[in-house]
């Protein structure tokens, strides 16, 4: 028999128990789609990640004083730094550290209430360095960034990002305007557009203040030259590696630490936590593709239910089928076609479900879903192999029944 | 239909040496067919009669090459049928035999003519030929004009009648009808067997299996078993 005779036989078979046919699909419709969904969803929740931690600084290195071992007595540094603003220029420098683009220090000042005549908002006070604006990837929507003459003057002068802003002056332009922090008046001398948010921070909600006016106005102390973060930026994501050896090597030598398991700090870098994310992701991704593989099963169980009890039902047709002229492979091939065509309308309606619900899913839930060809086209195969797998057992008992029996049968 | 007749002109459609039919079921040994022996030539018209048990429907499926013989040989127009497997012995059953049955076992979600088409499709003809073979057996039992008519909206003779075209479309050697009367009203009767009738006398060998003497009657020559064996086989005089 012919291979075009065999696909129009099974057509028929399928057309001909619409309701059945539909039924059975459906439970392979639902994996399917569960399956383009979830993929979806974790592809969609990377692609997210990756996309902020790049926009944020792709070729970022972060320095954190202490130790990174939590082993024996480095422990604890308590509330003493072991970066300084030194160590900062250090590796600004081009001779020393050639991979370097940009350092930023930063010294956290903690959450500050910002007063605007009568309004009050309580934000996030960052101290930092003129190059921050570059090396996070930043940009001015008004105004300028602080600069270095505003640093060496230990200027009250304050940066905005945009949330804030918003909140303090409303539509208001509050570049020229005038905050208080701890009574101290401050200048607001540029306003910072809008970069979302981190797992922890929000980053649109912040004041920056150059680095030696949150040493001694904001944060105060005895160490005022110590900063919390120093953001390193390589000169490109390819000299990443290279400059975190440099970074490593100038901060070893001026801490006088011989290895690096004695030293105190600790350099990460952005991929590390895209990775940990990605893993963190993947790892649900997983989980649900699972759930949508168990139902695929389902559905598989399904499909050699339903191709049981259609060989029982056809048996004086099989008995026919061989009869005319039918050998037990053509039979059986019949019955596979039919599973496979089950499996593959599942698969394909399965699929446009799947797809729909990735256009419409945005809509309701804050989750972006990214469809990928590759894996809509795994699912179409997974779906008729899932209809040839189940289908194997009901074709060969088709295929093993005597034409006498199957003819004599009612 | 004339000259359409495959078998080769000197060998008997069937030669049947001495053949026994054994079912073993359990403990249980039934001897069907004790040493059935029979010729039958191109172009014969036969009846098989007998009562029930008498080994009739064993007979029937032997020479439709559903089964195999338990001992003896079975020569299919001239070809030897008795060992063969169930492969071969599909595609002999596609090529030399065309069945007629009882119930017609047409497939109700088929047309006639896809109907007609069936055992043509197993012989892996083409699509076109197949259309056009189909059409003309259906014309030739006069359904013509029931080619997209599925097996429900025809009555019960026309459905016979698609029968025998489909028995008829692949040129086989051997027509084989099993009580093809059994399910039809008198009027049926008579249509379906004039068409037997008219296959006669186009040179088809057509073997009838019946248990009603009038339809024996249309016969030429026919042949009684009883027990698992033949008990009488007489030619009527033409």
């Amino acid at each position: 028999m012919r291979w075009g005779d065999v696909l129009h036989n099974g057509w028929d078979a399928i057309r001909s128990h619409k309701l059945r046919s539909a039924l059975t699909s459906l439970g392979i419709l639902i994996g399917i789609a569960a399956v383009v969904l979830t993929v979806g969803l974790g592809q969609g929740a990377q692609k997210q990640v990756a996309d902020r931690l790049s926009a944020l600084g792709g070729n970022l290195l972060i320095v954190s004083p202490g130790s990174s071992t939590t082993s024996g007595v480095r422990g604890g540094f308590g509330s003493a730094s072991t970066l300084t603003t030194a160590d900062a220029s250090a590796l600004a420098s081009r001779t020393a550290a050639p991979d370097v683009a940009g350092v930023a220090p930063v010294l956290p000042g903690g959450d500050q209430s910002l007063v605007n005549g009568s309004t009050n908002w309580t934000t996030t006070v960052v101290g930092t360095s003129p190059s921050w604006l570059s090396v996070r990837g930043r940009h001015l929507s008004s105004g300028r960034f602080i600069t270095a003459a505003d640093d060496k003057a230990a200027a009250a002068v304050a940066m905005r990002a945009s949330e804030t802003a918003q909140e303090l002056f409303g539509p208001l332009d509050p570049v020229g305007q005038s905050v208080t922090i701890n009574s101290v008046p401050y200048e607001v001398v540029g306003v910072l557009t809008s970069a979302g948010s981190d797992s922890t921070t929000n980053l649109d909600d912040q004041a920056i203040v150059p680095l030696s006016t949150a040493a001694q106005r904001i944060v105060g102390g005895t160490s005022r030259t110590s900063v919390q973060t120093i953001y390193v930026k390589a000169s490109a994501p390819s000299r990443l590696g290279a400059a975190y050896q440099e970074t490593n090597a100038i901060l070893q030598y001026r801490h006088g630490v011989a290895s690096a398991a004695s030293a105190d700090f600790s350099i990460t870098t952005q991929q590390s936590v895209i990775s940990t994310t990605s893993s963190v992701n993947s790892t649900l991704t997983n989980l649900l593709i699972g759930v949508a593989a168990l139902s695929l099963i389902v559905g598989g169980i399904g499909v050699m239910n339903i191709m049981l009890v259609s060989v029982k039902e056809r048996t004086r047709e099989i008995g026919l089928r061989k009869a005319l002229g039918g050998t037990p492979a053509v039979i059986r091939r019949q019955f596979l076609c039919e599973a496979s065509m089950l499996g593959l309308t599942g698969g394909l309606l399965g699929v446009a479900t799947g797809v729909g619900g990735a256009i419409a899913l945005p809509h309701f839930v804050n989750n972006p879903v990214t469809l990928s060809v590759p894996w809509i086209l795994i699912a179409i195969v997974v779906a008729i192999a899932i209809g040839i797998g189940f289908g194997v057992y009901p074709a060969a008992r088709a295929a093993r029944l005597s034409p006498i029996d199957a003819l004599r049968s009612e | 239909m004339a000259g359409e007749v495959a078998a080769v002109a000197n060998e008997p459609v069937i030669e049947l040496t001495d053949v026994h039919k054994v079912y073993e079921m359990g403990t249980l040994r039934v001897e069907a067919l004790r040493g059935v022996s029979l010729r039958i030539e191109p172009g014969e018209y036969v009846a098989i009669m007998g009562p029930s048990g008498s080994g009739k429907s064993t007979l029937m499926h032997i020479l439709g090459c559903l089964d195999v013989p338990s001992e003896g040989r079975y020569l299919l127009a001239g070809e030897d049928v008795s060992f063969m497997d169930e492969v071969e012995l599909a595609e002999i059953r596609n090529q030399r035999i065309g069945f007629v049955f009882q119930q017609f076992n047409l497939l109700p979600s088929l047309t006639a003519l896809r109907n007609v088409e069936l055992p043509l499709s197993y012989a892996a003809v083409d699509r076109a030929t197949r259309h056009r073979r189909a059409r003309e057996a259906l014309a030739r039992v006069g359904l013509a004009d029931r080619l997209d008519h599925r097996p429900g909206e025809l009555s019960g003779g026309q459905q016979q009648r698609v029968a025998v075209a489909r028995a008829v479309a692949t040129d086989p050697a051997l027509i084989l009808a099993d009580e093809p009367t059994g399910n039809l009203d008198s009027a049926a009767t008579v249509e379906v067997l004039g068409l037997f009738d008219e296959l006669h006398r186009a040179g088809r060998t057509v073997v009838l299996i019946t248990h009603e003497a009038e339809v024996a009657a249309r016969a030429a020559r026919t042949i009684r078993l009883r027990d698992g064996a033949v008990v009488e086989d007489a030619v009527v005089a033409a």
